[in-house]
């Protein structure tokens, strides 16, 4: 009887003991859990031409013109994310952005993701599921405050809308090798840009990749990926400001080959570090396309190309300078290419869209970053330079996710 | 899609491994991870003592070792909270999924140091769970022994009397060696030192060394120029005796303080690692005391 009233105030007092830190820890876990943040962003923009962002030879989608001059807020992103339970983990983007003065909000990514799959499945396997953007290519699936750049590259805003985004079902599975080696398959309902259009069912875009990746010498790292894109458009109709522009019927089928290389000495980024990055688009498409404005069609079958090197060095903590060459090039064949239209500049192979980025900026923390971007940008259709300066702030607040490598 | 179905039925056929795979964070829970196991375990460092362990890169090499492992040793208490959970996700590996008892996270089984009332970016990247560079005191490294060899036990358990041996075996010499530092190190307590960034703290706890302050002017944040200049202004009436710094950060502000103060530098190694001079769990605290005493006596 003693022993066992002793025991219990043996258990009691070690529990006084370790309340008080213990209750803090909860709360501090608890006040984490789900892990929000908000990403606070804005620019002031300055551009030596006010010609309309077209780029010749490419239909482009919604929300591909550049951020307003002088002084705007872009995108400010709300990331919510949680585990569910032990099977789920939920992730949601919530982006609120000023559209002619009014602000809209966009649901840019909302789905779930499984942290383990029964064990009759093969290990390595992991599937997402709701909205989310794609895993092809590198850049895609980064949000625009992980960029490096302030502003999309040429062949992501030419042939994705920026980026490809959907609804839908993704699996992919990790080999069990010493060499990083992934592959994956989406469908997706197909209203994101190639794809879209009224009236969607079944699945309309498929993707897949594989990618295969390792280290490199002393801190070397480096990934190698090819993604496969097929997008069924139906009625797609892009407009801009509330007046429609182009509209498509058709197949789009994008191949992206995608390389990163990270260095740092010793692989310990902290002072010194360099980034390496290139994708290389090929796209077809086949379809008829039509004018919205002046309601002229054609038959439309295209071939373009696209691709962007990038690098970007921290030559010091908390400074960082990078320099981006991006180019387009387009054939298209249309049987009705009527002048001043949508169509005659879709038909247009004059030119070579191109541009030029030099970028720094300073970190004062990791959560905070101030960007000085040039572009010498010749992507319009009048061909001429286009000399952009943009200053851009990129802060984030409260707990944010880990980025990918 | 054919490729991905040969490939799913290829990882069917893999055979078991005989020995544990274990995926070491840091390289002192490899360090420990190899005391333990012995040779039922193939243990693969994350990381070396050359990197700063908050800040590295969720690199593909690392995503494809964390699939395979059985279990993945941690620091936890959010040092690894910018690569870690992406480790996790991006390895689909069921085994090591938070609490599964493939995922061991050090900092469960000992008490935190500098667990903050208020957590406020103001005060810089500061870790709600406390302070996590744990393995500053060897008696930590005690507790974690004993709860690593239990989880190993857990996990393999046809090796379970094997892990029991090995861990009492490790443990006896453990204790006769701390018991050896302490006797050496006690000309220490009280001296007061700099530090170039909070990881010290559970080594001056066990010490009784006096943190009088940090080069970093907030946890996380790189020293500037008049951060130093003004740190420098207010210790010259009464200077601490040494500057520490760890093997894995830049020695220029260090170097800077001293040359302006004579102060010494003393770089420690912070973990275990060939590269700084420590091959094992004994030869990093035998190695950091030595330094320390060396640079008391310069």
């Amino acid at each position: 009887m003693n022993s066992k009233y002793s025991l219990h105030a043996g258990l009691l007092a070690l529990f006084f003991t370790t309340t008080a830190p213990l209750a803090l820890a909860q709360t501090a876990k608890q006040s984490f859990n789900p892990k929000i943040s908000l990403i606070l962003q804005g620019s002031y923009a300055d551009y030596s031409s006010a010609e309309e962002s077209q780029i010749p030879g490419f239909l482009l989608g919604p929300e591909t013109e550049f951020r307003s001059e002088g002084f705007s807020l872009g995108e400010s992103e709300l990331v919510i994310e949680a585990n569910v339970d032990d099977l789920f983990r939920g992730w949601a983007t919530i982006a609120f952005e000023d559209e002619s003065g009014d602000t809209e909000v966009a649901l840019e990514e909302a789905y779930l993701e499984t942290l383990r799959l029964p064990e009759v499945l093969p290990a390595g396997l992991g599937i997402k599921f709701g909205r989310f953007f794609s895993d092809i290519g590198y850049h895609n699936r980064q949000h625009g405050h992980a960029w490096d750049f302030a502003d999309a590259p040429l062949p992501y805003r030419a042939m994705l809308a920026g980026h490809l985004a959907d609804d839908g079902i993704q699996v992919r599975w990790l080999a069990p090798t010493d060499m990083f080696l992934e592959f994956g398959v989406e469908a997706l309902r197909g209203i994101g840009f190639p794809a879209g259009g009224e009236d969607r069912s079944g699945v309309n875009t498929w993707t897949s990749f594989a990618r295969a990746g390792g280290d490199w010498g002393t801190g070397g790292a480096w990934r190698l990926g090819y993604s496969y894109i097929k997008a069924q458009a139906e009625g797609r109709e892009v407009e801009e400001e509330d007046e429609p522009l182009h509209g498509f019927s058709g197949d789009s089928e994008l191949h992206i080959i995608d390389f990163v290389y990270k260095w740092s000495p010793n692989g310990n980024p902290r002072d010194r570090n360099f980034i390496f990055q290139a994708e290389y688009f090929d796209r077809e498409e086949d379809g008829l396309v039509e004018d919205l404005q002046t309601a002229d069609s054609s038959d439309y079958s295209g071939a373009q190309s696209g691709y962007y090197l990038q690098a970007v060095y921290q030559f010091r903590p908390r400074w960082r300078a990078g320099l981006r060459f991006d180019q387009l090039d387009s054939s298209n064949r249309l049987n009705n290419p009527v002048a001043n239209t949508i169509l005659a500049d879709l038909a247009d192979e004059a030119g070579t869209p191109q541009r030029w980025s030099a970028m720094f900026d300073y970190s004062h923390s990791e959560f905070s970053r101030m960007r000085l971007q040039f572009n010498r940008d010749e992507s319009r259709a009048d061909g001429k330079t286009d000399d952009q300066i943009i200053l851009q702030y990129i802060h984030s607040l409260g707990a944010h996710p880990a980025h990918q490598f | 899609m054919r490729i991905f179905a040969v490939l799913l039925l290829l990882t069917a056929w893999t055979p078991v491994q005989a020995t544990l795979s274990i995926f070491a964070c840091e390289p002192e829970w490899a360090a420990l991870a190899r005391e333990l196991g012995g040779n039922k375990v193939d243990v693969y460092a994350a990381t070396t003592a050359l990197q700063d362990p908050h800040l590295i890169q969720a690199r593909p090499s690392l995503i494809a070792k964390m699939r395979k492992a059985d279990l993945a040793v941690c620091t936890g208490a959010e040092l690894e909270i910018g690569w870690l959970p992406v480790l996790l996700t991006r390895a689909n590996n069921p085994k090591v999924t938070a609490g599964m008892p493939g995922l061991f996270e050090a900092s469960d089984h000992v008490d935190m140091l500098d667990i903050p009332t208020q957590v406020d970016r103001r005060q810089g990247d500061v870790h709600p769970y406390g302070n996590p560079h744990i393995q500053g005191d060897p008696h930590n490294i005690t507790r974690i022994a004993t709860a690593l060899s239990q989880r190993l036990a857990q996990i393999d358990r046809p090796n379970a009397a094997y892990y029991d041996q090995r861990r009492a075996d490790f443990i006896q010499r453990w204790q006769a060696a701390i018991r050896q530092w302490e006797e050496k190190a006690k000309i220490l307590r009280g001296v007061r030192v700099i530090s170039d960034h909070r990881g010290w703290n559970y080594l001056y706890h066990w010490l009784g060394i006096v943190e009088a302050a940090t080069l970093e002017p907030k946890p996380g944040i790189p020293p500037s120029a008049r951060h130093l200049q003004s740190l420098l202004a207010s210790l010259q009436s009464d200077p601490p005796e040494m500057i520490l710094q760890a093997a894995y950060t830049s020695d220029r502000p260090a170097r800077w303080l001293s040359e302006q103060s004579n102060m010494p530098v003393v770089v420690l190694p912070f973990t275990v690692g060939e590269e700084v001079g420590a091959v094992n769990l004994f030869a990093l605290f035998e190695v950091t005391i030595q330094r320390l005493l060396a640079g008391l006596n310069r």
